[in-house]
């Protein structure tokens, strides 16, 4: 139940809200860089048309703040008292004003546009490169990477990541452009006011800084509690039914109360300071902008420093648009440095090393020509051969494929420190079914995943058909491989689709053939809509036992001269499971067959039955012969193992 | 939807009613500011004195002080807006997450069904988050926004009529070009996102099936599967994010044509003598200000429309009806562990066309022993949930210590009646916290009694904390045979006239499953038992044995019985033993 699907990836323990602390990430600018790299690869041009955009915008606005002062000091005192006042000089500098805003409009235009391509189309790159990243990388990988944090990757950090991109980045460039842009302006009017704004602005930096700190510290509080409380939400919904037949309910809501006041609590502190910093911030630019006018109208009044009262206008205009971008780079930075950390673990995932295959040999079809040698071919034919380059010899030569797997000496642990295999051998016949016995842990499941080379081991050798399996083309090595594994996994599709992907160009005959082998064929014509009936959520909507006849239909389509059963009828009931059992015996002829399951009706007629424990073959025969030496097999065939 | 949301402000309607009054009066603080900016200009500097000299530094101290009282002002009315508005949200967001869990608390297991565990988890934790959000924008801005847009219009009318009804129209043209962006933005967003999720599906898919797609060498295809998924999710955003952009442009074009257009008869207004200098300057402020929070209106709309969907997934939490009910007059006390199943049907969904369980009749005495088999979907736990009424009868009776479970009072009927499920949950907390579960007052002595009647008091003994050991969440820190041994013991603690075990020792290896029915009949013979199985090696012994197939009872009596008249069972019971054995997980190892 803890596994339990959620199609949405939502804010669960530990996830990353929009506004958690602020992350430590180790060098925010080689990031950012890469980042910037990144979008600049594939949307160059669109990003220096944008910022030549965000220039015009910018100096467009410029234009207009700067065109009060020529508004009221050339344009309308020098008109007043006149009794046929002259406009149209005024007129030419309104238009001369409207063409520039005229510009300004059309730069914002193609900017918000063009932004629409690069934030999405850059979110689509990233996508595709994580995706087809992922499918690269080994099977240690998932091990080691919680499913809900790698989800997390491909929703939470790209939707910053695209935050970044349109919003943090343009903005970032505007208010940069604007607060030099204004600065210059200022300076150009009068150094005096300048002054004390940038005196008014750094009271307000200072501010910004302290309640910042205060918030994100109550931001931790609200994490840490959202968390705690989350995972009391998860773990009671859970068990929701015990709670229920426990007659539990008052104490389940006991404890969740006192931890849902512990967040209200922590959650009004964290808003609290987030929302005083709007006006805070607001009200010290109002502050800036009085007093500029107290001291800018002694200056104009007393006429100490030539102000005139249309540059005092001016140069207010220009205060207000001097405190606001640096209200928006101080709000900005913080995004910017959550996007970043989104952006960590994204180039993280990319960066991740992809499964090693240094691999030369090749799986091809074959023909046997007249005298009986074999030959490659393009057609599918049914024969399938090891195509062998010897590079010393500059010569190449097939080899049929037929099943044979020799385990040699193998150890194997999935880290260095600590072995799970100790010393496997094996020898499996094309043909022979192998079977493998024992607890939960002991390794079953680990050595059929060595065959396919999920994990590379690391001493000894395995080989497949004489060839050592490093020397084997991943891709191919698996290709001749069938594997219906412990855990069912489906995909949105329809049954048909689900059990032609072993088998991708299947005829709708040759899946149903399948399907009947595999004995699934019946409750699928049952199904709503037959074949063609979809499959959601990893075929939710089917049973235990369904979902695994599916799966054994899907290796049984895809025709593989080895094949692979871990626990492929566990969760079918003993009587459906006779009537799967021909399917399987159908299946299984003429192949090499692994086979774990923990039901003696499954194992008994192997060729080889294996009894592992803790990663080592303790005993190894047929069903006769290891009830003969009455060891760990006749205990656990007979019942009689004492409960340690 | 708006009542049932509405009822769980409750003690923060204070403060939901206070948080935009502050926020009004924080923006008549920010309208007066530009009126007194004017007054400085037009009489403080821009004022010719008696002696020639131009400028009334009185007045601008006078105004500059009046300045800085209401930049004060507005400071405080906007923390306290601020504060208040964050006291509100949060404590609306607490009401709702504790009125969802405790109408959860009451659901019966339909109405559990009904949302599955993750869509109540999304709905207590996502969902309350995005209305918490919504809610403290709508209390700071939603009355900000259209009360200063007014106040702002008011102020430029009392300036100047004729300039301000350029505002007028501006805002009008806005309004309607807003209102076609936002609406059909709106519509192609709400299409965009049900693909955006089938795309996060895939990923996930990828994630868990990794290994399908690695044995069957499907990289390729899936590559291919997912660019054709993310090239198409590109263009549907692209097309709703086309609509969104006009937004800037059409904004910009407003405000400066608003400023041309002022500058221009302003001018001639000023010229003419029926406008001052510092009006102009005002009006030219205020013109920003309408646009902005027209603006921002139109966010607003949007965020609202947005977090609509959550709060239509929190109604129908709160306002689900739990199915089953208590009696007017229960009854408190359960006689005795018989049950009586008399012609009972099942069907978990009035309109189903075949019943779950078809005219069942049972007869159980009380202290008997029975066991329950039958294929997967044979409804085995279905006839079991029934008895302690987590489910109630379709059509027909039952009878529990004589007496119809529906006139029990339930939670006396379930403490009697205890039900290991199928699905067991461990809770985190240490062992005795969970098995206290069974009984609150259980001391640690009755505790132990009741592990080693269950078999897990050995494999407690040897944890290096024994009883105090720590279950993480899920029980991942313990077997699945010994999680199963630990419920069965927590369900003994309630020392129940009925005990029902559904699959509970399917992970226990069956030299102890033998060992714990063993300890049931000599320790707990008065107990009735009902044990569901799929090894046929754990009922053999019992008094009877129920074979289920279908939702119909198609063998009731002795081992011995069936074996002679039994198909099922016999065919069973043959495909088990024919070898014997089973190599089940060795729990407990």
């Amino acid at each position: 139940m803890a596994e339990e699907r959620k199609p949405k990836v939502n804010n669960g323990p530990g996830a990353r809200g929009p506004r958690g602390p602020r992350p430590k990430i180790e060098n925010p600018g080689r990031l950012l860089k890469r980042v910037l790299g990144y979008t600049f690869k594939d949307y160059g041009i669109q990003w220096v048309i944008v910022i030549v955009c965000i220039f015009a915008t910018v100096f467009a606005s410029l234009q207009g703040t700067l065109f009060m002062r020529t508004l009221i000091d050339d344009y309308i005192l020098p008109l007043i008292g006149h009794e046929n006042p002259d406009f149209s000089q005024l007129a030419r500098a309104i238009g001369r004003v409207a063409g520039f805003y005229g510009i300004g409009v059309i730069a914002s235009f193609v900017q918000s546009r063009l932004m629409i391509y690069v934030t999405q189309g850059t979110q689509r790159n990233l996508r595709n490169d994580l995706f087809e990243k992922m499918e690269k990388l080994p099977i240690k990988y998932f091990d080691t990477h919680a499913h809900g944090d790698i989800m997390s990757i491909y929703t939470n950090d790209i939707d910053t990541m695209r935050q970044l991109i349109s919003q943090s980045i343009p903005q970032l460039v505007n208010s940069m452009i604007m607060v030099a842009g204004t600065l210059i302006s200022m300076l150009v009017l009068d150094i005096p006011l300048t002054l004390v704004t940038l005196l008014m602005v750094g009271i307000m930096l200072v501010a910004a800084k302290k309640i910042g700190s205060l918030s994100s510290r109550f931001f931790l509080a609200q994490q840490r509690d959202l968390g705690g409380l989350n995972g009391c939400i998860e773990e009671t919904m859970t068990g929701q039914k015990v709670v229920k037949v426990f007659c539990h309910e008052e104490e389940s809501l006991k404890q969740f109360n006192e931890l849902n006041d512990r967040l209200c609590e922590s959650a009004y502190s964290a808003n609290k300071f987030a929302n005083i910093m709007g006006p805070v911030n607001a009200q010290l630019g109002n502050m800036s902008y009085v007093v500029c006018s107290v001291v800018g109208g002694l200056l104009a009044v007393t006429g100490v420093s030539g102000l005139t009262l249309g540059a005092l206008a001016s140069f207010l205009n220009l205060n207000r648009s001097f405190t606001m971008p640096i209200n928006q780079i101080s709000m900005q930075f913080n995004s910017i440095i959550m996007a970043l950390a989104g952006a960590d673990r994204i180039f993280k995932l990319m960066d991740e090393t992809p499964e090693v295959d240094q691999g030369y040999v090749e799986l091809v079809n074959a023909v046997k020509n007249d005298s009986g040698e074999l030959e490659e071919s393009s057609e599918r034919t049914g024969l399938w051969a090891w195509k062998h380059y010897h590079k010393d010899s500059d010569t190449t030569t097939y080899q049929e494929l037929e099943g044979d797997v020799v385990f040699d000496h193998v150890d194997f642990g999935y880290t260095d420190e600590k072995m799970i295999l100790h010393d496997i051998e094996l020898f499996a016949k094309p043909g022979q079914k192998i079977a493998f016995v024992g607890a939960t842990g002991a390794g079953k499941t680990t050595i059929t995943n060595l065959i396919n080379r999920f994990y590379s081991i690391q001493d000894g050798k395995i080989r497949y058909d004489g060839i050592n399996v490093n020397k084997i083309k991943l891709d191919d090595l698996r290709r001749s491989l069938g594997i219906v594994l412990q855990d069912t996994h489906l995909f949105t599709g329809t049954v048909m689709e689900n059990i032609r992907y072993g088998k991708l160009d299947a005829a709708d005959e040759e899946v149903i053939k399948a399907a009947k082998l595999a004995n699934a064929d019946g409750f699928i014509r049952r199904l709503p809509e037959g074949y063609n009936t979809m499959l959601h959520g990893d075929g939710a909507n089917l049973s235990q036992g369904q979902r695994q006849l599916l799966a054994i239909a899907r290796a049984a389509i895809a025709d593989p001269p080895v094949l692979i059963l871990d626990e492929a009828t566990s969760s079918i009931d003993t009587r459906t499971e006779k009537l799967v059992q021909q399917g399987m015996d159908a299946l299984m002829k003429g192949r090499t067959n692994f086979v774990i399951a923990h039901r003696l009706s499954t194992v008994k007629n192997s060729d080889c039955i294996i009894v592992l424990e803790q990663g080592r073959i303790i005993e190894r025969g047929t069903h006769d012969q290891l009830i003969e030496q009455q060891g760990k097999y006749y205990q656990l065939y007979t019942g009689n193992a004492m409960a340690q | 939807m708006l009542k049932t949301l509405g009822a769980q402000i409750k003690e923060f309607k204070k403060a939901s009613i206070v948080t935009p009054l502050f926020m009004i009066g924080e923006v008549i603080m920010e309208m007066i500011i530009p009126l007194l900016m004017a007054s400085i200009i037009d009489k403080g500097i821009n004022v010719v004195n008696a002696d020639g000299s131009q400028g009334n530094m009185q007045h601008i101290y006078m105004i500059g002080g009046l300045m800085v009282l209401t930049a004060v002002m507005s400071l405080l009315l906007g923390i306290g807006g601020g504060v208040f508005g964050a006291k509100a949200s949060t404590g609306f967001a607490r009401n709702l997450r504790k009125a969802m869990y405790e109408n959860i608390q009451t659901f019966s297991f339909s109405n559990i069904d009904k949302f599955s565990t993750s869509g109540l988890v999304t709905r207590l934790t996502t969902d309350v988050t995005n209305m918490q959000n919504a809610y403290q924008m709508m209390l700071r801005m939603a009355m900000r926004a259209p009360f200063s847009l007014i106040i702002a219009m008011i102020m430029s009318f009392r300036i100047s009529p004729r300039l301000a009804s350029i505002y007028l129209i501006a805002v009008l043209f806005l309004a309607c070009i807003l209102g076609v962006i936002v609406t059909s933005a709106t519509k192609h967003f709400t299409q965009a996102f049900p693909k955006y999720d089938d795309l996060n599906e895939s990923v996930q898919e990828n994630v868990s099936a990794i290994r399908v797609v690695k044995a069957y060498v499907r990289e390729d295809h899936e590559n291919k599967k997912f660019r054709k998924a993310s090239e198409n999710i590109y263009k549907i955003f692209c097309k709703a994010e086309r609509i969104v952009a006009w937004n800037g442009p059409v904004m910009n074009l407003a405000v400066y044509s608003c400023i041309i257009l002022i500058s221009w008869l302003g001018a001639h207004m000023v010229v003419q003598d029926q406008l001052t200098t510092g009006k102009l300057m005002s009006l030219l402020t205020y013109c920003m200000t309408i646009l902005m929070n027209l603006m921002m209106l139109s966010m607003i709309f949007v965020m609202v429309t947005m977090s609509a969907a959550s709060a239509k997934r929190i109604c129908e939490v709160l306002e689900e009806k739990p199915d089953l009910a208590n009696p007017e007059k229960p009854i408190y006390q359960v006689q005795d562990g018989s049950i009586l199943f008399d012609n009972v049907s099942f069907s978990y969904r009035k309109d189903a066309e075949t019943p779950v369980l078809k005219n069942i009749r049972l007869d159980i005495k009380s202290g008997e022993t029975i066991g329950i088999i039958g294929g997967t979907g044979s409804a085995k736990s279905s006839l079991v949930n029934l008895i302690s009424r987590l489910y109630d009868v379709t059509d027909g009776r039952l009878l529990v210590g004589g007496v119809d479970v529906r006139s029990y009072d339930m939670e006396a009927l379930r403490n009697q009646v205890a039900v290991v499920l199928q699905n067991n949950v461990l809770f985190s907390g240490t062992i005795l916290d969970n098995l206290r579960w069974g009984d609150k007052e259980a001391t640690e002595e009755e505790c132990r009694r009741a592990c080693e009647l269950a078999c897990a008091d050995e494999f407690i003994q040897k944890m290096p904390e024994g009883y105090n050991t720590y279950i993480e969440q899920g029980g991942t820190n313990v077997s699945g045979g010994q999680k199963q041994r630990l419920c069965i013991a927590r369900a003994l603690l309630k020392k129940p006239k009925i005990l029902i075990l559904d699959d509970s020792t399917s992970a226990v290896d069956t030299a102890t499953d033998a060992k714990i029915r063993k300890a049931f009949a000599e320790e707990i013979p008065g107990t009735t038992k009902l044990i569901i199985a799929q090894r046929v090696s754990s009922v053999e012994h019992a008094d009877r044995i129920i074979v289920l197939n279908e939702g119909q009872i198609e063998g009731f009596g002795t081992h011995e019985e069936l074996m002679e008249s039994n198909e099922i069972y016999r065919d069973v019971y043959e495909s088990q033993t024919a070898g014997s054995g089973d190599f089940d997980e060795k729990g407990g190892m």
